[in-house]
């Protein structure tokens, strides 16, 4: 009982602090990229903590979704950390949901988002979250083909044991369709947590903005609330992106040494996404919004071509 | 459980006496309006408690078999209760009891214009009939009673006939639902005289002796017919013109419980009256639900009627049911017993769902229609803070129907994901590849849906008001908002306890099918195929909740700062906020009708006036961007314009001379008696 509730603390304590240090390296190595020298990979830190001691100005439009949604989106952000196999497969609280669960809660949170955007009554809100809504729904179904195809190999579709059973036969990974799958799914990583080329993080223009345009009210508690979901939800996408597709280092058992390799392994590989997107945001123009579906149209093709080998090469 | 047949049938009667005093008492106060319409909306809201108990009773192992010989031809009227038409039953009464306590205020506003009694009359015959039709045990009593249902429901959408749009409804609504019942005729005679027998109970033995052809035959008719009632593409074209006339009580009732009909027919159909049937009947249905689901959404998003978006929305669920049916029947045409059971569960499960927070929509949309006197989405807004019971029971609503953890929704449809994914266990890649595009559809449904239900709550009721009326909306009265919280909590509890609804459903499938369904439950979760997939629905809820409460405390023990300024929203400099700035529906929706332009075929107009004195001074630019329907353009008017032709050259048989049509008669007359004997 004791090793469990350390475990998922251990877990939830690496999502909460992990999350502004991964947004950080990510700015540095963007930063490196495009031959500056950046902000400290600590300034996300910074930033949540002079949020957090300002006062909050809330739109007089608003109602109590605007100030309850924040509260919602770390809610089911911290949750999905306890579910999602962080360090370990032995995930305690894993029972409470599969992927597709996991899926859906992400969504939850979207949806309230979508809504906050639309309570202030100004135009950039409600552009944010039309446009926000319209690239999670054609992101949905490369979402669950790509877990179609997973589960095809792993036969199942709890997370946990989909890690385990790559994890015991590595050969199950070694074919073109997994391969597919893993560039569907970092398609739709880039698409649902608004980075480049869907959505461009760091712009200052209204016009250009998704997800920015719809938290361009928060300030205060509020907004750092919302920025810390954020940098959890692309932490927990990476996260899902290394340990279903790249299990190795992944804790099968509760022991102190494994739960450490876990956690050093983990930070090596979610080093080498931060790499990987900070290369590919400084290497790619932000889409054009309506090319967007294109993209994700294309990440569904792929999703589908690896459902499809799997069935075919078996 | 045994419960006594005499228990289940002084049920019945209790509840056809019932919905008989209603029916009769309004028609018979009806120069006293007010008690009129009381008395209609009490025996209904009465029969509606008695069917739910006979429901309750039937699930738990109640048996009745009724038959009265000589009420109508060719066996009489035989009614039964099995443990799938007692769900169907429940479902009805969960639907007509808020629907009747809605109906007590809402139908206020109809005194003295329209006709209480009448109202009242077909109200209760309306719901008598619909339980009556899932006993039904018989050819003509089926029959006879679904035309009656039909029929009741007409009056009720034609309630308000002096509006131009509810006599299109009417008129498209009667034509549609009477194609289908000529369908269910020649389906229902052709397999009777098949098989030899009127009876339901007989078809299932009988009917795998019939040679394939005919079966199809009678697969399809019967298909067409109860899809067509059930509003599956391309019938669907009466749903959202019908559903939006009728009176919000009615409409709740029609979307939330009258097209479950339909799926409970194509549930016989298909388990029961035929047996097993070829590969394709289980592919036709999977494709057509995979089409419906996603069409019904996509028409619903560029929706800016409250009740038509809620309208395409019904055409969107019936889809996600039919890939479970559909799912069900592929497995069953591959022996996969526990698979089929699986997937039919997920079905039934979200047949009840959808008529909880269905219902509780329509009612909400009619709180707001009757608040603000429009339907129209595009002048509301601000209703949260006017409105903000209503406000929070519609949240609910939308939440559930888009399928979010911890609601009632989130269950059903990831049971039919479940069922759905685990068809890698057939290996016919035809088959696979129908299964992976049917979840693909079912995935990019549920996200839509969650985008349009983020237009319809946001735009209705958060922001500015965009119109005067409403700035004056009023909250409704408690008889209005009661019914709703009490789907409301339905919603929230059959998503936290799913296993409430899941033993009774598995019985009930157990014995249509006489297979266990490949899951397990208990008190917390639902296991899918040993370990395939888990969910702990009320874990998840229990964690939603407890860390909403941990967050604010652990922000107030870190000492961040409370204090909140309330000020006007952002604007970039311009000096006023007026409804005006805020987002249309129209604007929120475009993004859909760019990408999904070949199904809107979108046709833009834009009408720019100037000044008469300069071209560069502008006085009023309006724009059009009106989606066409392409089923009416493609499908229906062709074959309107073909029947009307036929019917002009057939004309040429009506001379008017008497002399001619008593010919008619005798050749008729004879014609018939050569082919019959």
């Amino acid at each position: 009982m004791l090793t469990e509730i350390t475990i998922e603390l251990l877990q939830l304590l690496m999502v909460m602090l992990g999350s502004p240090l991964l947004v950080g390296v990510i700015r540095k190595a963007k930063a490196r990229l495009q031959g500056r020298r950046g902000a400290s990979i600590g300034q996300p830190y910074a930033d949540l903590r002079k949020l957090l001691t300002k006062e909050m100005v809330v739109s007089e439009n608003t109602s109590w979704i605007f100030r309850f949604t924040p509260y919602l989106l770390a809610t089911t952000m911290l949750l999905s950390a306890l579910i999602v196999p962080v360090l370990t497969t032995r995930t305690p609280l894993g029972f409470m949901g599969n992927i597709i669960a996991l899926m859906y809660l992400f969504l939850l949170g979207t949806f309230f988002l979508a809504l906050a955007g639309l309570d202030a009554g100004s135009a950039f809100g409600g552009m944010g979250s039309s446009r926000e809504v319209a690239i999670a729904a054609l992101a949905e179904p490369t979402v669950l083909i790509a877990i179609f195809g997973i589960a095809l190999r792993a036969g199942t579709t709890s997370l946990d044991s989909i890690i385990t059973r790559f994890a015991a036969e590595p050969l199950l990974m070694l074919n073109a369709g997994h391969l597919l799958a893993f560039f569907a799914f970092f398609i739709v990583a880039l698409a649902e947590n608004g980075r480049l080329p869907v959505d461009n993080p760091a712009t200052h223009l209204e016009l250009t903005m998704i997800h920015e345009a719809m938290i361009l009210e928060y300030s205060g508690r509020l907004l750092a609330l919302v920025e810390w979901a954020a940098g959890m939800k692309l932490f927990l996408f990476l996260t899902l992106l290394s340990n279903l597709f790249f299990p190795w280092g992944v804790a099968l058992t509760n022991t102190p040494v494994a739960l450490v390799t876990a956690f050093v392994a983990l930070a090596v590989k979610l080093l080498l996404f931060a790499w990987a997107i900070a290369l590919v945001e400084t290497s790619v123009a932000k889409l054009r919004l309506f090319r967007v579906p294109e993209l994700l149209a294309g990440s569904f093709t792929l999703a589908l071509l690896a459902v499809v080998t799997a069935f075919f090469i078996k | 459980m045994i419960i006594d047949s005499t228990v289940m049938l002084n049920l019945l009667l209790v509840t056809l006496a019932c919905f008989s005093a209603g029916a009769v008492g309004a028609l018979a106060m009806a120069p006293w309006t007010n008690l009129s319409r009381l008395v209609g909306n009490a025996g209904a809201l009465l029969g509606a408690l008695g069917a739910f108990a006979l429901g309750i009773a039937g699930i738990v192992g109640g048996n009745l078999q009724l038959t009265v010989p000589d009420l109508l031809p060719i066996g009489g009227a035989a009614l039964g209760v099995d443990r799938l038409s007692a769900f169907f039953v429940v479902v009805i009464a969960a639907g007509a009891f808020p629907a009747a306590l809605y109906a007590l205020g809402y139908t206020r506003e109809y005194a003295g214009k329209h006709s209480l009694a009448g109202m009242g009359f077909a109200f209760n015959v309306f719901i008598a009939t619909m339980i009556l039709v899932v006993l039904a045990r018989n050819v003509l009593t089926f029959l006879f009673l679904w035309e009656a249902m039909s029929l009741a429901s007409y009056f009720l959408v034609m309630t308000e006939p002096e509006r131009e749009d509810t006599v299109d409804a009417g008129w498209v609504y009667f034509v549609m639902t009477h194609a289908g019942f000529a369908a269910l005729f020649m389906g229902f005679l052709l397999l009777a005289r098949a098989t030899g027998t009127m009876d339901f109970a007989n078809w299932s033995v009988a009917a795998i002796e019939l040679d394939p052809t005919s079966r199809n035959l009678i697969f399809v008719l019967l298909a067409l017919g109860f899809g067509s009632k059930a509003g599956v593409i391309p019938l669907h074209v009466w749903l959202p013109r019908a559903h939006p006339a009728a009176p919000s009580h009615v409409s709740a009732l029609m979307s939330g419980v009258m097209i479950k009909l339909g799926v409970y027919g194509l549930v016989r159909v298909a388990f029961d009256w035929l047996g097993t049937g070829p590969v394709w009947w289980g592919g036709t249905m999977l494709i057509v639900g995979a089409v419906s689901a996603v069409l019904g959404v996509l028409y619903a998003l560029v929706e800016h009627d409250l009740k038509r978006l809620l309208a395409y929305h019904s055409v969107e669920n019936i889809g996600i049911i039919l890939l479970g049916l559909g799912g069900g029947m592929l497995f069953q045409a591959h022996g996969l017993e526990a698979l089929a059971a699986l997937a039919l569960i997920a079905a039934l499960y979200h047949t009840l769902n959808h008529a909880a927070f269905k219902s509780l929509l329509f009612m909400g949309a009619g709180a707001v229609v009757l608040a603000t006197h429009t339907r129209n989405m595009e002048e509301l807004g601000g209703l949260i803070k006017r409105m903000p019971q209503t406000a929070t029971f519609f949240l609910v609503g939308s939440v559930a129907i888009a399928a979010l953890p911890p609601f009632n929704g989130f269950i059903s449809e990831w049971l039919t994901f479940q069922s759905l994914l685990l068809s890698f266990q057939i290996s016919a890649h035809t088959v696979n590849l129908i299964f992976a595009l049917g979840i693909a559809a079912l995935a990019l449904t549920s996200g839509l849906a969650a985008a349009c239900f983020v237009k319809a709550f946001g735009i209705t009721f958060l922001a500015l008001p965009r119109s005067e009326p409403a700035a004056l909306a009023r909250e409704v009265e408690w008889t209005m908002r009661a019914p709703m919280a009490l789907l409301a909590f339905a919603c929230i509890a059959l998503g936290v306890a799913p296993f409430v609804i899941l033993a009774p459903l598995e019985a009930a499938v157990f014995d249509l099918m006489g297979a266990h369904a490949d899951m397990k439950f208990d008190w917390s979760m639902v296991v899918a195929n040993d370990s395939f997939g888990w969910v702990a629905p009320l874990w998840i809820a229990l964690g939603l909740g407890a860390f909403l409460m941990a967050i604010p405390l652990a922000l107030r023990s870190i000492g961040a700062n409370k204090r909140r300024r309330y000020y006007e929203t952002w604007g970039c400099g311009r000096a006023l906020q007026t409804a005006r700035f805020e987002y249309t529906a129209t604007a929120f929706a475009n993004p859909f009708k760019r990408v999904f332009a070949l199904l809107y075929r979108p046709v833009k107009e834009l009408d720019i006036e100037f000044h008469p004195e300069s071209r560069y001074f502008v006085r009023t630019i309006a724009y059009y961007n009106e989606g066409r329907l392409i089923f009416e353009d493609a499908l229906y008017r062709p074959l309107l314009r073909m029947i009307q032709a036929l019917a002009r050259e057939a004309r040429v048989l009506q001379s008017g001379n008497v002399h001619g049509y008593l010919v008619y008669i005798l050749v008729a007359l004879v014609a018939l008696l050569i082919l019959t004997v």
